[in-house]
């Protein structure tokens, strides 16, 4: 893991057009935690995150991150190449690398078995349920070992047994000495089911409204029973509130 | 069993429609005794067809090997002028639109220009043959990598692949039902146009191909003759579209609903 600092000053963006999505959002990220971007439907989140993936080019404000590390990327659809099974769409990274096909398999057959995918390893993905399409993209962009991983909704079209079941999954990869996560939600639940930090963001141009440190412990099913957990998503969701109504 | 099954049930209604359809002819023809220069009856062309096998065959191998060298052709044409317009925006607006000259020229009036460019014999022919097919090869690959999924190429992108690497992994792929509904669309044409590239390019005599013999039929009044050999002609298309589908269907059925 390298200990620079990973974050964002003053981000903005203005899109062609003039639409401001963007503005004034700073970011620091700690190495090894969960960052969650939570905020309502639109507001240029997921553009905060793909400035930070390098695929947009912020026009205000800059990325501090190495463009030399291992990103992995999640979306909300699974895009999978519906020509290769489950195996070759979680290669394709590596392929891409062009890492030897030794490394290749030995890689793939690890992520495969961590994500429960090993038994469908051939399964082509209009074989696969929407959960298992999900994992197949959360296994992809995890199996070049990124040292930060940026998962954009990725499990928003999920219904919410499913959403709840993949996310404790998820919290057991990436928790405990796993990448340094950023993921956008619109969901005040599963933000504060994996993040160590919550920022919520306001209605277009995206900024940030408020900071919340969550402080949970283990992130297993028992948690969403806790008092605590119901606490913090009510004073999230107090402050995600405010903020719409500001706006509109 | 069950494959022979679903096959009959998509083949015996055109079989039978083309029964009833050559039984009326049959009957129209010997009922008002019309003569076999004007129409001749079925029975006359299956005649033809084995009293002349040896010759008939003969062309008809020469039209598929013009028409197969045509087709492909404009297969590898097609395929890399529509991947190359896809690539660069400015061919695309500026070039795409003039391809379709391709489609609108009316190949008979430019056939015997293609006698004076590449001579006599098989070179025009083929030439006439990938002319009129290429247009639904550039259209279906142009169409098959527009469309491919932008958060697909975003992969692509963010792994830093080339244009290269992402047309063979990515866009080819994504492009094959579509390059497939044109490939279909450029059989049947490919043997059209062989078979008008002969009419005005092909030698006669012993080494005449389809439309060399129909047009010589043509000249001696042979009308029999001269469906004899588009009969076959039209089975050498069925067999070229026959073909194709057969491909699209083995590299499509596992995962393209088209072919499933």
């Amino acid at each position: 893991m390298n200990d620079i600092r990973m974050g964002a000053t003053n981000l903005g963006k203005t899109f062609p057009g003039g639409i401001e999505a963007v503005t004034g959002v700073d970011l620091d990220l700690q190495p090894g935690t969960v960052t969650a971007l939570l905020g309502p439907t639109g507001c240029g989140k997921s553009t905060v995150l793909r400035m930070l993936g390098g695929i947009e080019v912020p026009t205000v404000g800059d990325v501090q991150i190495d463009p030399e590390i291992e990103v992995g990327f999640c979306f909300q659809d699974p895009r999978l190449l519906p020509w290769r099974d489950v195996r070759r769409n979680v290669s394709l990274p590596l392929e891409l690398d062009r890492r030897p096909a030794a490394e290749i398999r030995e890689r793939v057959d690890r992520q495969l078995r961590t994500v429960g995918l090993l038994d469908a390893a051939d399964r082509l993905p209009a074989a696969l349920s929407g959960g298992m399409r999900m994992r197949t993209a959360v296994a992809r962009a995890l199996v070049g070992d990124p040292e930060l991983l940026l998962l954009d909704e990725p499990f928003g079209a999920l219904d919410e047994v499913t959403r709840f079941r993949l996310d404790e999954e998820l919290a057991a990869l990436v928790r405990d000495g796993g990448p340094t996560v950023v993921m956008v939600t619109h969901s005040i639940a599963e933000a504060v089911f994996l993040a160590d930090e919550v920022l919520v963001m306001s209605p277009r141009p995206a900024r940030i409204l408020k900071r919340f440190k969550i402080d949970l412990g283990r992130r297993d099913a028992a948690l969403r029973m806790t008092d605590d957990f119901i606490r913090l998503q009510t004073m999230v969701y107090e402050v995600l509130r405010n903020g719409m109504e500001e706006s509109s | 069993m069950k494959g022979f099954a679903r096959a009959w049930s998509i083949t015996w209604p055109p079989l039978a429609v083309v029964f009833v359809l050559l039984s009326l002819w049959e009957l129209v023809v010997v009922v008002f005794g019309i003569p076999v220069y004007l129409l001749p009856a079925p029975h006359q062309v299956v005649v033809e067809l084995f009293t002349n096998a040896d010759r008939l065959l003969l062309a008809t191998g020469r039209t598929a090997v013009a028409t197969g060298l045509g087709f492909l052709m404009s297969v590898v044409i097609g395929v890399v002028s529509g991947s190359l317009l896809s690539m660069v925006p400015f061919a695309r607006r500026g070039v795409y639109p003039l391809t379709l000259l391709l489609q609108m020229v009316p190949l008979v009036a430019i056939a015997p220009m293609l006698v004076i460019w590449f001579g006599y014999g098989l070179p025009s022919v083929v030439a006439a043959a990938c002319i009129v097919s290429v247009f639904p090869v550039i259209a279906g690959t142009l169409d098959g990598l527009q469309s491919v999924d932008r958060g697909l190429l975003e992969i692509f992108r963010i792994r830093g692949a080339g244009p290269l690497r992402t047309w063979w992994m990515l866009g080819l792929p994504w492009s094959l039902p579509s390059l497939f509904t044109g490939l279909r669309i450029a059989a049947g044409l490919a043997v059209i146009g062989a078979i008008v590239g002969e009419f005005v390019g092909a030698y006669g005599g012993d080494r005449a191909p389809l439309g060399a013999v129909i047009t010589s039929a043509l000249k001696q009044n042979r009308t029999e003759t001269v469906f004899a050999a588009v009969a076959l002609a039209s089975l050498l298309g069925f067999l070229l579209f026959g073909i194709v589908n057969a491909v699209g269907w083995l590299l499509l059925r596992r995962w393209h609903a088209s072919e499933s």
